[in-house]
């Protein structure tokens, strides 16, 4: 066998592993069965280092750090020597020191990484005195909770803030033992550019970031004889909820979470995957008005609040380019209430109606509070909670969520169209604004359009649709606000051209939101196999041929009505 | 701050540094024309050079050089390196925070006049214990000699 063809490989815990192409030891160490632990490793940021929870052992007894450390052909390692154990609890209560350790209080007691390394290396006492606990909490914001105390100074959120997603609202500040995150100035998070995307939040392994949760209203108003208590489901929750309960990732659970949501006292359950048609059908005649005209090109999607924030912080001129659109889930919202007062008129000792969103979302938490989307002064989605939210909520109530029975959502806004489940992945929202274009007549048609590029889970993609007689559509859809400021730039220097752009925050889609448990680099695969199984699933394929649309457009929704109540202000 | 000069400033600043834009060469200039960082004059450069506030406050503490504070007509460093600590730097340090009523947290005068502060090296350590006022260097120093330059710069 000449060298070239000999396979490269290297000795973990005594075995011979092959090199195949890893990066760094933590991946080939990982492949190997062994789980190392980490605290600030994501594969999708750049390399930190910070932790050095990661270390190995080589065979001349020196200490490596396997996340930033390349694999050699030849290299023995060891991950489990008595040495790296003791160093690793050293770590630990090193880093303990210097942590709130109220755990049993803690909003991240099911699912801290700090907590369950702690547990795995057996860390039982700190023998070092705990300094620096000032107690404040950054709770400016609608979305996210900064708890200081908690920080172990990772640095995953300023990194998933800057490189991901272009933000760069948090940074260190100081060094040594004052280091610590916090936006310029310590200014309060809401205050900044923060676009409330909750990514930070997902990557850090303790409750220095949490989602604010808005359980404890939620459980006030279905205890309210008085309230009619409305919830509209997106569409990625049903394919994440199932982490919590421990089905396999991307099972789609939507049956279940309307029986439970029903149990738990919602008196009207309904699909926002429903208004995610009248969100196709109005962007579409948006998207074919604007290339008749030739004016407002590209279209930019404006579903997601966290890209609409980014939008208008650092790019003003494109307002005029983003839908008019308001989202599905304030579509849906302004619907209900718009009915709720129609039903009203002339009656007496009405109820009160609040519209709850379950969201795979944090920036919906930030959206429904948008002075642009009220009516009338009133917000038309009273609360957002996030996926996780819903799985606490079910925990707390005692349901024992396996073993529900599926049940369906109610009418008269019961059906929703494959197109709109989709709009919870990547390329959904366009797949379903190209259906409502072409208006496919049978599955052989729907599926040309599904092999058009528009799925998968890249950051950035580009489809390419005949148009009428002679034109060409050229369709972007990203990603991660890193790749849409690309993109942009792209755009504004003339290098690129584009009638349509979907931009989605979270990397995969909406089933990739801060709102979802979460599983980091995993999961988001099955998770958008499940939306598109649901889609194939569906009797109604585009948002057209849903019968509630129609009779929406001839009821509520007649003359002037879609766009007081669809589009922004 | 007279936004509009301040603008120009900064624009002449990052002008003069390139398109690599360097960071913490930017903010020395900039500190050098204003004694320390204007906040307004960071927030300017952070859309300037598009570069996010957050990173530029994070270089601007990292550097014990750097300033966010007003600092005073008069900058005293002592140099506290192992050659000058060993040689009593410290004895000058407290006789000039005494005499000019500072501490470790607050380095400026109310009047803008003294801005006293250590340094961890000034690589003269032949001449220790040294100190510099706005970079002219005084060595050999003694809590005496460090209270009567003072008088003298006053």
């Amino acid at each position: 066998m000449s060298a070239i063809n000999k396979p490269r490989t290297m000795i973990v815990n005594g075995r011979p592993v092959p090199i195949e192409g890893e990066k760094t030891l933590l991946d080939l160490i990982r492949k190997a069965g062994f789980d190392v632990p980490t605290l600030c490793h994501h594969s999708q940021l750049s390399t930190f280092g910070a932790c050095r929870m990661c270390i190995v052992e080589d065979k001349k007894g020196g200490i490596i750090a396997s996340c930033s450390t390349p694999p050699k052909a030849g290299m023995e390692i060891k991950t489990n020597t008595p040495r790296i154990r003791e160093y690793r609890k050293m770590i630990l209560e090193l880093m303990l020191a210097d942590h709130n350790r109220d755990c049993i209080t803690c909003e991240k007691r099911r699912d801290c990484e700090l907590l369950n390394q702690a547990q795995r290396f057996g860390v039982d006492t700190v023998r070092f005195e705990t300094y620096s606990m000032d107690g404040t909490k950054d709770m400016s914001s609608p979305a996210i909770i900064r708890h200081p105390d908690k920080c172990i100074l990772c640095g995953d959120c300023i990194r998933v803030c800057d490189e991901i997603q272009n933000v760069g609202a948090m940074d260190f500040v100081n060094r040594g033992s004052n280091m610590e995150v916090m936006p310029a100035f310590d200014m309060p998070i809401a205050e900044t550019n923060c676009v409330n995307c909750g990514q930070c939040s997902a990557v850090c392994p303790t409750a220095a970031i949490t989602i604010r949760s808005n359980l404890p209203e939620l459980w006030e108003m279905l205890n309210d004889d008085n309230i009619i208590v409305q919830a509209q489901i997106a569409p990625a929750v049903r394919v994440a909820l199932g982490d919590d309960f421990n089905f396999p990732y991307g099972t789609n659970v939507m049956g279940k979470i309307v029986a439970a949501l029903r149990k738990l006292g919602f008196d009207e359950v309904y699909d926002t995957a429903t208004s995610a048609d009248l969100t196709v059908i109005e962007e579409a005649a948006e998207f074919v008005e604007r290339l008749n005209s030739g004016e407002k090109l590209p279209l930019f999607t404006s579903c997601c609040p966290a890209w609409v924030k980014y939008a208008e912080n650092k790019h003003p001129e494109l307002m005029d380019n983003i839908s008019s659109c308001k989202s599905p889930m304030e579509m849906f919202g302004s619907v209900l209430k718009e009915k709720a007062k129609k039903d009203a008129a002339g009656k007496k000792n009405n109820k009160i109606v609040k519209n709850i969103a379950i969201m795979p979302c944090t920036a919906k938490k930030y959206e429904i509070q948008r002075e642009d989307l009220k009516m009338n002064g009133e917000q038309v989605v009273d609360l957002s909670i996030t996926t996780h939210e819903l799985a606490t909520l079910i925990i707390e109530s005692g349901l024992n969520f396996k073993d529900l029975q599926p049940e369906a959502v109610d009418m008269p806004f019961g059906i929703a169209s494959g197109a709109g489940v989709i709009f919870g992945v990547t390329g959904g929202v366009t797949e379903a604004v190209i259906r409502n274009v072409v208006n496919p007549e049978n599955r052989s048609e729907l599926d040309e359009i599904a092999f058009t590029g528009v799925r998968g889970l890249e950051g950035v993609k580009e489809v390419k649709l005949p148009f009428g007689e002679e034109r060409v559509l050229s369709i972007a859809i990203v990603n991660g606000l890193r790749n849409a400021e690309n993109l942009i730039k792209a755009i504004q220097s003339g290098e690129a051209y584009y009638d349509f752009v979907e931009v989605m925050a979270c990397q995969g889609g909406c089933i990739a939101g801060a709102g979802q448990p979460f599983v980091i680099g995993r999961a988001r695969p099955e998770r958008s196999e499940g939306m598109y199984n649901a889609d194939k699933m569906s009797n109604v394929r585009t948002s057209q041929a849903n019968p509630v649309t129609e009779a929406l457009y001839n009821d509520l929704l007649s003359g002037d009505n879609a766009h007081r109540l669809l589009h922004y202000k | 701050m007279d936004h509009e000069k301040m603008s120009k400033t900064i624009d002449e600043i990052v002008a003069r540094h390139g398109d690599r834009k360097p960071i913490v060469a930017i903010l020395q200039d900039i500190q050098e024309e204003y004694r320390y960082l204007p906040k307004e004059a960071l927030f300017y450069l952070a859309d300037k050079i598009d570069t996010s506030i957050a990173k530029i406050y994070s270089v601007a503490t990292f550097y014990e050089n750097f300033s966010l504070e007003p600092k005073g007509k008069y900058v005293i460093k002592i140099c506290d390196g192992t050659a000058c600590h060993v040689r009593k730097s410290i004895p000058i340090l407290n006789a000039l925070r005494n005499k000019l009523s500072l501490s470790e947290t607050q380095k400026t005068t109310p009047d803008g006049l003294f801005t006293v502060e250590t340094v961890s090296c000034l690589g003269a350590c032949g001449l220790a214990p040294v100190m510099t006022v706005n970079d002219k260097v005084y060595p050999a120093m003694t809590p005496e000699s460090a209270t009567a330059l003072l008088e003298e710069l006053k």
